[in-house]
């Protein structure tokens, strides 16, 4: 086993734990900080990717905005903090678990059936100055990606404006 | 190349989707529902790269495709949270059973 | 990604070192607890209400403007470390993405929502 195996090893296990531990916690609150974990291990698993500026995009935009975000949120509503009690599933977790559960058993005997059946390319990508070569694209083939972009951030910042404002 | 093989991505990616999925499908608090869909859109991000560094390494669809994804995700996290805190002002509840004006 | 290792060092000795002080407090310290001890502890003043308060919504606010921002630094960044091989035109675009958020600022700013009340 190579030490880039391991890594990714470890990083899936801290992600999927998280995961885990995010869907089954009590409180809100505690969910809440699971998730940050998951973020971490998806930013690992970027990095191994050799995506390192995606790797810094999710620690800056999942850890560093939503879940404080959500965090906020969570803040505002006492609700879910965990200050009434009550059940954390619906009446329905029992077919979602089963759905959730059939559904990876299903993909994942799949993909350990197409095994690595993939076209794969035979070079790693060149990822030196690699933000240089996102800007130039940006600049031309997904110039138009890059303005709704802002179309949607703007949207989406007066929506939630309008909506949370108090009267 | 790299030690890891496609297949191990994939794998871990399929499973915290359906994780996710588990989130989004059972939890009572509409909180949690977008929680349990953040990890889905996390999923399909790792899919998106790991494809991109595997199969297209010429192009820059791959990585495009998850920084749209990532901005939707954030603008989709903050219009819901103030439709959850909207909620909370009007009906003092986020419980998803009882949010229930469209049922008969 | 032999620049990540240095990365990876210092999560290590940042997670090591701060819970060997966590965990070598808690096995070397004595442990005698009574009710004025276990009370919250806020500045040596006694703590008022409840621990779990209803927070502003302007801490929401707040965390929204930053993240649509936050996303913003995602798109112009790399337009930024290029800008040396980018025309007028790269300069042009990046004003309208700008200009676009600064129009939400605007709204944000004219509708009271930088207010702290």
């Amino acid at each position: 086993m190579t030490l880039e195996q391991g890594i990714f090893i470890l990083a899936s296990l801290l992600m999927l734990g998280s995961a885990l531990a995010m869907v089954t916690a009590r409180s809100m609150f505690v969910a809440a900080l699971w998730m940050i974990g998951t973020f971490a291990g998806v930013a690992v698993l970027f990095i191994l990717l050799n995506a390192g500026f995606l790797g810094i995009v999710q620690i800056l935009i999942y850890i560093g905005a939503i879940a404080v975000l959500i965090l906020f949120a969570i803040m505002l509503t006492p609700d879910v903090m965990g200050l009434k009690p009550g059940p954390r599933y619906t009446g329905q977790w029992p077919l979602a678990a089963v759905m959730a559960s059939t559904l990876a058993a299903v993909i994942v005997l799949l993909l350990v059936r197409a095994g690595n059946d993939w076209h794969i390319a035979d070079a790693a990508p060149n990822v030196t100055d690699f933000a240089v070569q996102l800007g130039e694209a940006f600049m031309t083939t997904y110039l138009l990606p890059f303005e709704v972009a802002s179309g949607v951030l703007l949207v989406a910042l007066i929506g939630a404006l309008v909506i949370v404002r108090d009267e | 190349m790299s030690s890891i093989p496609l297949n191990w991505y994939l794998i871990v990616a399929a499973l915290l989707f359906c994780i996710g999925l588990f989130g989004a499908l059972s939890r009572r608090s509409a909180i949690g529902i977008l929680m349990g869909i953040e990890l889905m859109l996390n999923a399909v991000n790792i899919n998106l790269v790991a494809f991109w560094r595997y199969v297209e390494v010429d192009g820059l669809a791959g990585q495009m495709f998850a920084i749209v994804v990532i901005t939707v995700a954030a603008a989709e996290a903050a219009v819901a949270l103030a439709l959850v805190r909207a909620l909370y002002r009007s009906r003092d509840t986020v419980t998803v059973e009882e949010i229930d004006l469209l049922k008969w | 990604m032999r620049e990540y290792a240095v990365l990876g060092a210092f999560l290590l000795v940042g997670i090591v070192l701060p819970a060997a002080v966590v965990i070598g407090g808690w096995l070397l310290g004595p442990k005698r607890a009574n009710p004025v001890k276990n009370s919250t502890y806020e500045c040596g003043l006694e703590t008022v209400g409840e621990t779990w308060i209803q927070f502003k919504v302007q801490y929401y606010v707040y965390a929204l403007i930053f993240v649509i921002f936050d996303i913003e630094v995602v798109y112009l960044y790399p337009w930024a470390v290029a800008y040396n091989r980018l025309g007028l035109f790269a300069l042009v675009e990046a004003l309208i993405f700008a200009g676009i958020l600064v129009a939400g600022l605007f709204y944000a700013w004219r509708k009271g929502a930088l207010a702290w009340f």
